[in-house]
């Protein structure tokens, strides 16, 4: 560092090697790419916030409006969580043996599968009791919420579902799958957070 | 071995289609860094030319209210509107982002880190790609039914969010849409820059090796991607709005308008940084080669940017001072306002001090750059006025705002492009520009444009607001020497877009009939220069990517022969 800012000093360096790497590409692109996500749910927490604590008397759900099923989403969210988990150990065995990989990336995409279809279920079920995105702003932040979740989640379960196919074709790269799971890791991690401001 | 490590690096970049297609396709489809610079440059082009074109048509209605423009026909009320809007948005989306960030920053990077292209060469195409989509969506927009959305660039609700109050419900969601676009446009570019910056250098470039230029636009993007969030955020929300009936912004269905005031301006002031790095990022290094001196604190530079750019996104309420915040909030945010003017000015000083004692060449692109300092500190001098929340209550939405920034933006975007396209022109295109032309050039834009915006300070601090079609509607602003003001500033525009048909015509003559450059004209130590003018595809042949010994500013040292010490040569 002094050579450095000793402005005529000759700094003897060692003959260059290597070009510096800090993490795979495709990892630090995709950090780079939750980062932006994780700023896009962060302002639609903060308005979700806002609007709600402007509601007269903190009626919220407002009058007329459904509650949201607190209880079965929670299975929910145990659900992803536990694919989460899963996919950790999936990395664990694809470091011994790729294909040892196989089985836990399956269930984490079945669990993934399991979510979403739970929570289509769940929608449908809600727009039957009256809750709509017209409705109120209740439902409003509801939709535009989970639904931006979601569209992550399925984002992440085609992703999952190619990262899957490659290894059954034995191409998969540990920094191919590294990549993926920065991404579905993101969603299992996000969803507990949405979970407590949107449902409780 | 180091040969070999290059040879593998590259190699390993091969499997990226580097034969791709020929012919035009090679043009349209390429992946290489250099065409897709080339893409953003010339779209990035056109559409300053557009909003060029739409600044006259406006500026015409200004100053002689009511008669026919020559090339447009009468303005009409909704028109005018329409037009300052789509302008606004066409030069900071359309052409400040691409040319300063994605032209340049997708040129100089590799080239001057040592690499044979970007990290991800097909999610940049893809980048490009969709930015030229939202070029023509929100071109499209002004010519749907009812016209192009005229509710400013800010697109503040309820008038943004209602087709019956914007009266243009297609040409407002299409204006949503194209911005969308170009944001994503710039987020897969923006994950590009940073990769390749952390993970593609040549052998032995240090943190502190990096030249100027390419810290500022990566840093400027991650500035991006940070403060771009919340805004898509905001937009799906203004798009329900418009299209689903929901009322996010409604206050008659539960929502807030200023919400959105809040969601824009958090990515709103950042993103004046954004587009504020670069163009400081290529003073410095232009003014550092011209000035054939080290550049002065290197480090504290890197470190001041990466506070201010903390800082930013702590300021945006100082738009919303009179929005109906609460005064508390308004205080805490003239402080933070008054805190990021001291990290722009240490830049300045930086810069400045890198001049002292130096032996200058005023060439063309040297001039630029020494304009750019001294207009960017008239824009953030007045920044300062407008951050004290007493003085913005009467400043607010008066031209004084408008000519504010105007000194920062036009600096930016316009004298910060040109510095850039005339220094690094030669590498772009092998040929030498005209010095003379282009100090004829220089004079005929940075006059005029003192012309321009200095009465609209005036005119600003006498009370004239923004976004008024006529002023001879309102008593008190229709006086004579307030007209007079008007016209000079009309008057001037014509003049400095008069001017620009001479940098037209260098580039082309140049581009034709200029003079075959070398590979280093300007004697500069950074890397670009160590290859071809311009440099073939891949940039170095395989064998011979450079390596990197010292820092890129080794510029008139006494204790060498010659005054400048190219980054790649061996000790
Ligand atoms: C020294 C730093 C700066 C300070 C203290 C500052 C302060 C301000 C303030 C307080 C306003 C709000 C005025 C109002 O609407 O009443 C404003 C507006 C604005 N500033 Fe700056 N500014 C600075 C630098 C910049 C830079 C570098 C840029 C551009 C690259 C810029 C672009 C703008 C724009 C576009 C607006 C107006 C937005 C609109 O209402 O349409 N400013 N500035
Ligand atoms: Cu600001």
């Amino acid at each position: 560092m002094a050579t450095e800012s000793a402005a005529h000093e000759i700094e003897q360096r060692p003959e260059p090697v290597s070009r510096p790497k800090i993490l795979a590409d495709g990892v630090m692109g995709m950090l780079l790419f939750v980062f932006a996500e994780i700023m896009m749910f962060a302002g639609l927490i903060s308005a979700h916030r806002i609007v709600r604590s402007q509601v007269a008397g903190e009626m919220w759900p407002p009058y007329g409006q459904p509650r949201l099923p607190v209880q079965e989403t929670a299975v929910n969210t145990a659900a992803l969580l536990v694919s989460g988990i899963v996919l950790v150990f999936a990395h664990l065995a694809f470091k011994k043996e790729a294909s040892r990989a196989r089985l836990p990336i399956l269930i984490a995409l079945l669990l993934g599968l399991f979510f979403v279809g739970s929570q289509g279920a769940e929608w449908v079920a809600l727009l039957g009791e009256g809750l709509t995105i017209q409705s109120s702003t209740y439902g409003g932040f509801f939709y535009l919420i989970v639904g931006a979740h979601g569209l992550h989640a399925i984002a992440a379960i085609l992703a999952l579902g190619w990262a899957s196919f490659e290894l059954y074709k034995g191409r998969l790269t540990g920094s191919q799958l590294a990549t993926v799971s920065v991404f579905w890791y993101f969603v299992v991690l996000l969803w507990p957070v949405l979970y407590l401001i949107v449902y409780l | 071995m180091v040969e070999a490590t290059a040879e593998v690096w590259h190699a390993q970049h091969e499997v990226h289609e580097h034969h791709g297609p020929q012919g035009v396709l090679k043009y349209l489809w390429s992946t290489d860094h250099k065409v897709i610079s080339m893409q953003y440059l010339f779209t990035g082009m056109f559409m300053a030319v557009v909003g060029g074109f739409m600044a006259y048509v406006f500026r015409m209605q200004l100053a002689f209210p009511g008669s026919s423009v020559p090339g447009f026909g009468i303005v009409s009320p909704g028109e005018y509107n329409s037009l300052v809007t789509n302008h606004g948005s066409i030069m900071i989306f359309w052409v400040a982002m691409p040319v300063l960030i994605a032209a340049f920053g997708n040129f100089l990077i590799p080239l001057m880190i040592g690499a044979d292209d970007m990290v991800f060469p097909r999610i940049n195409r893809l980048s490009f790609q969709v930015f030229f989509i939202s070029a023509l969506v929100i071109l499209g927009s002004l010519f749907v039914e009812g016209g192009g959305f005229g509710g400013a660039w800010t697109a503040y609700p309820p008038l943004s969010a209602k087709g019956v109050y914007n009266q243009t419900p297609l040409g407002a969601t299409l204006w949503l849409i194209g911005v969308a676009l170009e944001f994503v446009a710039f987020l897969l570019g923006g994950i590009n820059f940073i990769t390749t910056l952390m993970n593609a250098r040549a052998p032995g470039m240090k943190a502190y090796d990096i030249p100027m230029v390419c810290w500022m636009i990566v840093i400027a993007s991650i500035l991006f991607m940070l403060s771009v969030g919340p805004l898509i955020a905001g937009a799906v929300m203004l798009l329900f709005d418009q299209t689903l009936g929901t009322g996010f912004y409604d206050p008659a269905m539960g929502g807030d308008p200023v919400l959105w005031q809040h969601l824009f301006w958090f990515f709103g002031h950042p993103e004046v940084y954004v587009v504020m790095l670069p163009a400081i990022g290529i003073t410095i290094d232009i003014v550092a080669t011209f000035a054939r001196k080290k550049l002065f604190g290197y480090k504290l530079m890197l470190y001041t940017t990466v506070a201010t750019g903390v800082l930013s996104f702590f300021v945006w309420a100082h738009h919303q001072f009179i929005s109906g915040i609460d005064p508390r909030m308004a205080n805490v945010f003239m402080v933070t306002t008054l805190l990021i003017s001291v990290p722009i000015a240490e830049l300045m000083f930086v810069i400045i001090a890198t001049l002292y004692g130096g032996s200058i060449r005023l060439a063309t692109p040297m001039l630029w750059a020494l304009a750019f300092i001294a207009e960017f500190l008239i824009g953030g001098v007045t920044g300062i006025f407008l951050g004290a929340s007493g003085a913005d209550i009467y400043f607010h939405d008066t031209y004084f705002v408008l000519a504010h920034f105007h000194y920062t933006f036009f600096p930016i975007a316009i004298i910060g492009t040109f510095a850039a396209l005339t220094y690094w022109f030669p590498k772009m295109f092998g040929k030498m520009m005209s010095d003379k032309l282009g100090k004829i050039h220089f004079w005929g834009t940075i006059i005029p444009f003192n012309f321009i915006f200095i009465p609209l300070f005036v005119l600003g601090m006498g009370g004239q607001h923004r976004r008024i079609y006529n002023y001879q509607h309102f008593p008190d602003l229709a006086g004579a020497d307030f007209q007079r003001l008007r016209i000079i500033a009309t008057v001037a525009l014509l003049v400095m877009l008069a001017f620009q048909l001479v940098f037209f015509y260098n580039f082309i003559r140049s581009l034709l009939r200029g003079e075959k450059a070398p590979k280093n004209p300007w004697n500069a130590n950074t890397l670009e220069w160590t290859t071809e003018s311009p440099p073939p595809h891949g940039n170095w042949p395989p064998d011979q990517m450079p390596k990197v010994y010292r820092g890129p500013y080794e510029y008139g040292r006494p204790d060498r022969e010659s005054d400048f010490w190219p980054q790649d040569e061996p000790a």
